[in-house]
């Protein structure tokens, strides 16, 4: 169940690994009192180039189930990595789990308690597992990585235990459990949305509304997050989802070139030629 | 000297143009880090028949802008011409001003929001930057009232209707921002008319119902 | 002369922005204008630079010159405002577009306007292209070692012939007269398509002389639209709305598109 804490370094197909190397270097600079953060910093530039999902990500509970929402924005720094990537995340038939943080730890920490979840259900042969289930693995494997797994997570999932509920789980492993909740870098605009609109017994369409709208608030208000909105409903004690991709796209291209562009021949220059005739191809007949 | 560490500091402030005027609002907190040192604190000041200043940061520094400004209301008086800076004038004095202290590398430590007969609203922050718009809100208020405010924003939107939003986004405010009060102050400024700048008050239909709700 | 210094190569140790308020909440620091007394939660030390994005371009061809810019103002990961303009027309025929910080560009823009208006009164005319971009050249070398952190393309049309012409800057005022120019936060997206369908650069069948801009101004145009709205689709502090100045003998004419708002 704990591979992944040996795995980092696995894949590798042999060689040397001077990844330590910088960090002693550093604890070194560290020790003598002259670290410069620009020149000898320990975490490597890959890793600091790390895809986030500057990111508005909401959910909302009503009375037969949860609304979850996302934007699909995905950003390396100031630049748009994808104007198009999913949020919500699969867990199990009766949840599903919006992400922020880096994407990378997003998807792996989602994609291995999934199958947990589902290992877990199979081991105790019901129809579902409980959500409270998910928030125990997901805060556990959070917590033991100290908040190095940056994912901030939006839980909603519907069991026939507690009927529809809602977590946040933050990337050092505490919880929350609220009827509205929101992460990420627009989380502040979405939560407004909420705090002005939220009401006690939504229903399901009122519910969808405002976690649409705290979301477009994301969208429009925030640098970290745009495109379009995600929706996805578990209700029903869990048997119906309905995973609406694409709920909304009000933020398009607001123009193209008529005659867009045409590359004329010869604007990839030919610097040298060198024709061969090919090699004759021999068939060769195996011993084995 | 130099303030580039607030000591006793105020949060948001939030205004909104209305066909017939602006409406500016603001908490009356002076917070000493996080301890809500002075609660009944006037953030919005009258220095001028015209205009209306609102500022959040530095305490201090904010009383040392309305001096400013009191002093610069004087000398308009003093040379008995009748002549006075219009709001959108004040607006770019103000920004030289915290642009000279910026470039001092002694900032005034404030956002400060200008409202003005004639529907003026326009901001200014510690470097001197300053602009218009239809709806202004500085600190934690550009994060969490901003995005309410631009929604809620119509061309047509009457001043009854822009307080209103102004006091639902301070209300949205008590609720997130730690250094945010319920006891708020809020200014009408009609485009014609005389300007109204409230007594501090408490804000009314606070809705703490999500407790009940949580496990 | 080398080319103007890049953006970021010119920025680290003075332009140190303020950390970004990134996904967590609970690591975004308190955003009112007033930090809190806490050490902990306080940027190291305070800056008088803030990059307030936006992205400005310049072309020009045998008897106009564009000058364009968004109008999105931003501050780390918020839009305090989406309509803030980086253009101003220094005469009837020279228009500059700055990028960079909002005061700073204020400032300068001001600065440059005073002096326009002093030269207009001694010499009873406006200034020359190439006296302008000469001015900005100085009136950003003045602040040498307290730089003005504005990134400026000029753009304009040649009082005699009627050609157009642009100019490139750096934040101290190391400048190159060019066809083509770009700057500010959506640089590295614009400038090689503008290289590549502009300028023709990357035709190594074409001859130099070949390679002179042949573009109309309505192609032009639309090019310029298409890059700003590709610059909108990958940058994230560029957007909201495009200010295009086209600059012909005719005058000078100001046109507004919408840009993505998110």
């Amino acid at each position: 169940m704990s591979s992944s804490s040996s795995s980092s370094k696995g894949g590798n197909g042999g060689g040397f690994n001077f990844d330590h190397h910088l960090r002693n270097q550093w604890i070194t600079a560290c020790l003598q009192g002259n670290a410069d953060a620009s020149t000898t910093d320990p975490v490597p530039n890959y890793a600091r180039h790390a895809r986030k999902t500057g990111t508005t990500i909401a959910g909302v509970q009503y009375v037969g189930g949860v609304v979850l929402g996302a934007d699909t924005r995905a950003t390396e720094d100031t630049v748009v990595a994808d104007k198009n990537c999913e949020k919500i995340h699969y867990l199990a038939s009766n949840m599903y789990c919006c992400g922020a943080g880096t994407a990378a730890d997003t998807e792996a920490t989602t994609r291995l308690i999934a199958s947990q979840l589902e290992l877990h259900r199979q081991a105790v042969g019901r129809a579902r597992v409980p959500v409270v289930a998910a928030v125990n693995m997901l805060k556990r494997h959070l917590f033991r990585y100290q908040g190095y797994v940056s994912a901030a997570l939006v839980l909603g999932g519907v069991d026939e235990w507690h009927g529809p509920s809602l977590y946040t789980i933050y990337p050092h492993g505490s919880v929350d459990q609220l009827p509205y909740v929101s992460m990420g870098s627009g989380s502040l605009a979405a939560m407004a949305v909420f705090e002005a609109g939220w009401r006690e017994q939504l229903s399901e369409a009122d519910a969808r509304q405002l976690v649409y709208e705290a979301i477009t608030a994301g969208i429009e208000n925030d640098l970290g997050s745009g495109s379009n909105v995600d929706l996805c409903v578990i209700k029903d004690g869990g048997r119906t989802v309905e995973y609406l991709r694409g709920y909304a796209q009000e933020q398009v291209r607001t123009y193209r070139k008529p005659d867009g562009y045409a590359f004329p021949k010869g604007t990839t220059a030919v610097l040298a030629e060198d024709f061969r005739k090919y090699v004759q191809v021999r068939k060769v007949v195996s011993d084995l | 000297m130099h303030t580039t560490e607030p000591i006793v500091t105020g949060a948001s402030v939030l205004g909104i143009q209305c066909v017939d005027g602006v409406v500016l609002g603001c908490d009356t907190l002076a917070s000493y880090g996080s301890l809500a040192r002075f609660q009944r604190v006037r953030r919005i000041v009258q220095p001028g028949a015209d205009w209306v200043l609102g500022g959040g940061g530095e305490y201090s520094d904010l009383q040392e802008v309305a001096r400013l400004l009191e002093t610069m209301v004087t000398r308009e008086y003093c040379q008995e011409d009748g002549v006075v800076r219009a709001p959108r004038a004040v607006h770019r004095y103000l920004a030289r001003v915290m642009y000279q202290r910026r470039s001092r590398l002694d900032p005034l430590f404030n956002s400060l929001v200008l409202a003005g007969r004639g529907r003026f609203l326009g901001v200014v922050d510690m470097y001197g930057t300053a602009f218009e718009s239809h709806v202004v809100a500085t600190g934690f208020g550009s994060l969490l009232a901003l995005p309410l405010l631009r929604k809620a924003w119509r061309p047509d939107m009457r001043m009854e209707e822009g307080a209103a939003c102004v006091e639902h986004c301070l209300r949205v405010l008590f609720y997130r921002d730690c250094r945010a009060l319920s006891s708020v102050q809020l200014a009408r400024v009609p485009a014609e008319g005389a300007i109204e700048v409230s007594e501090p008050y408490e804000l009314g239909e606070l809705q703490w119902h999500v407790a009940q709700t949580v496990a | 002369m080398d080319r103007p210094l890049s953006h970021s190569s010119f920025l680290p140790p003075l332009f140190s922005s303020a950390p970004h308020p990134l996904s967590p909440p609970h690591s975004v620091p308190h955003p009112s204008a007033a930090p809190s007394v806490n050490a902990a939660e306080r940027p190291a030390r305070w800056s008088p630079y803030q990059d307030n994005g936006g992205t400005v371009v310049a072309l020009a061809g045998r008897d106009y010159a564009i000058v364009a810019a968004d109008t999105r103002f931003s501050v780390s990961f918020s839009i305090p405002t989406r309509e803030f303009t980086k253009i101003t027309q220094l005469t009837d025929r020279v228009v500059l577009a700055s990028a960079g910080m909002g005061a700073d560009r204020q400032y300068l823009h001001k600065m440059l306007h005073t002096r326009l208006a002093m030269y207009r009164h001694q010499h009873q005319r406006d200034m020359s292209l190439p006296a302008a971009a000469q001015m900005l050249s100085n009136t950003l070398y003045s602040r040498r070692f307290f730089p003005i952190y504005a990134f400026n393309v000029l753009g304009g049309i040649d009082s005699a012939t009627g050609e157009g012409f642009v100019y490139g800057y750096d934040a101290i005022g190391s400048h190159e007269q060019l066809k083509v120019v770009c700057s500010g936060s959506g640089q590295a997206i614009v400038q090689p398509v503008l290289d590549q369908q502009f300028s023709g650069r990357q035709r190594y069948s074409v001859p130099d002389a070949e390679r002179a801009p042949s573009l109309t101004l309505e192609q032009a145009t639309a090019l310029v639209r298409d890059a700003f709205a590709s610059a909108t689709e990958r940058d994230i502090h560029t957007g909201d709305a495009l200010e295009m100045w086209q600059i012909t003998a005719a005058g000078v004419r100001q046109t507004r598109y919408e840009l993505r708002k998110d």
